[in-house]
């Protein structure tokens, strides 16, 4: 939205999972905003400073998983001195409802914000009916 | 405080930990700028120089502008979201969570820069600022006779 509001920021969501994990460190919550077109719906999520090569997409029993990881290996040989927000890997869950095609989901990264676009099933699409 | 991991499955948890200890911190406290203005800034030294990192995901390259006078750094634009730019007219919307407007945000720093040294970088949706420290400000090593 192109309007005149000035930013604010977001405190960032620590992600709460079910299973615990297995490593320490902790895991974020992308910002997300989930929009539905004609024919896609479309989540876009925000994944600052994760490469195209470490986000991971999977589709498992109606769930949609998006795990996207940072790369530490930057702030080596950096000293901190002074933080106003926290650096770790994403992860979300999306579950997928019926009128998603499980073979049409298509996924892009630019600057930092992760695009998939999940195609409807033909028959979820509107369709008009003509009167005989 | 060094960031010379041993174990890389640790490295990242530690990391957030120096991370959050700093987050008290009033380093950057005297500037103009803010709390919770917009992008949030960590500030980083490396050697003589400093390197702040922001996180701007969703800003083009050519929204930012960043300008620098003294040892005070700006840094605004302006960051769009939503369908508008994705998605033709008449697509619904499920879920809002991002953020868009214009941002402003200037900082003095603690020590002088070589504003004509500066160099700054974006890339996945992180701008990272590297600020040379000015020679004359560097510290000088005094030879004991």
């Amino acid at each position: 939205m192109t309007d005149a509001r000035s930013l604010e920021v977001q405190e960032k969501k620590e992600l709460v999972s079910k299973g615990e994990k297995t490593v320490p460190a902790r895991y974020y919550v992308p910002t997300t905003d989930i929009y539905e077109t004609a024919d896609a719906l479309k989540v876009v999520m925000e994944v600052p400073g994760v490469a195209r090569d470490a986000i991971d997409i999977k589709v498992e029993d109606d769930t949609l998983r998006v795990e996207a990881r940072i790369d530490t290996a930057k702030y080596d040989g950096m000293e901190p001195l002074y933080t106003e927000y926290n650096v770790g890997h994403f992860a979300r869950s999306f579950s997928l409802s019926h009128h998603i095609d499980r073979q049409r989901i298509a996924a892009a990264l630019e600057d930092g914000v992760l695009t998939l676009t999940l195609g409807k099933v033909q028959q979820a699409e509107p369709r008009r009916i003509e009167i005989q | 405080m060094s960031l010379l991991f041993a174990d890389p499955f640790d490295a990242l948890f530690q990391f957030q930990q120096t991370l959050d200890q700093l987050r008290a911190s009033r380093w950057l406290e005297a500037g103009p700028s803010g709390g919770g203005a917009y992008p949030p800034l960590n500030v980083f030294r490396k050697g003589h120089d400093v390197i702040i990192v922001t996180e701007v995901p969703g800003v083009r390259k050519a929204d930012i502008s960043i300008e620098a006078k003294g040892d005070t750094l700006r840094i605004a634009g302006t960051k769009t979201t939503g369908p508008e730019e994705a998605a033709p007219q008449g697509s619904s919307i499920h879920r809002r969570e991002r953020r868009s407007g214009h941002f402003d945000r200037a900082v003095t720093l603690p020590i002088e820069i070589d504003a004509e040294k500066i160099r700054a970088e974006c890339r996945d949706g992180i701008l990272a600022i590297h600020l040379p420290r000015a020679e004359h400000d560097k510290p000088r090593a005094i030879p004991i006779a």
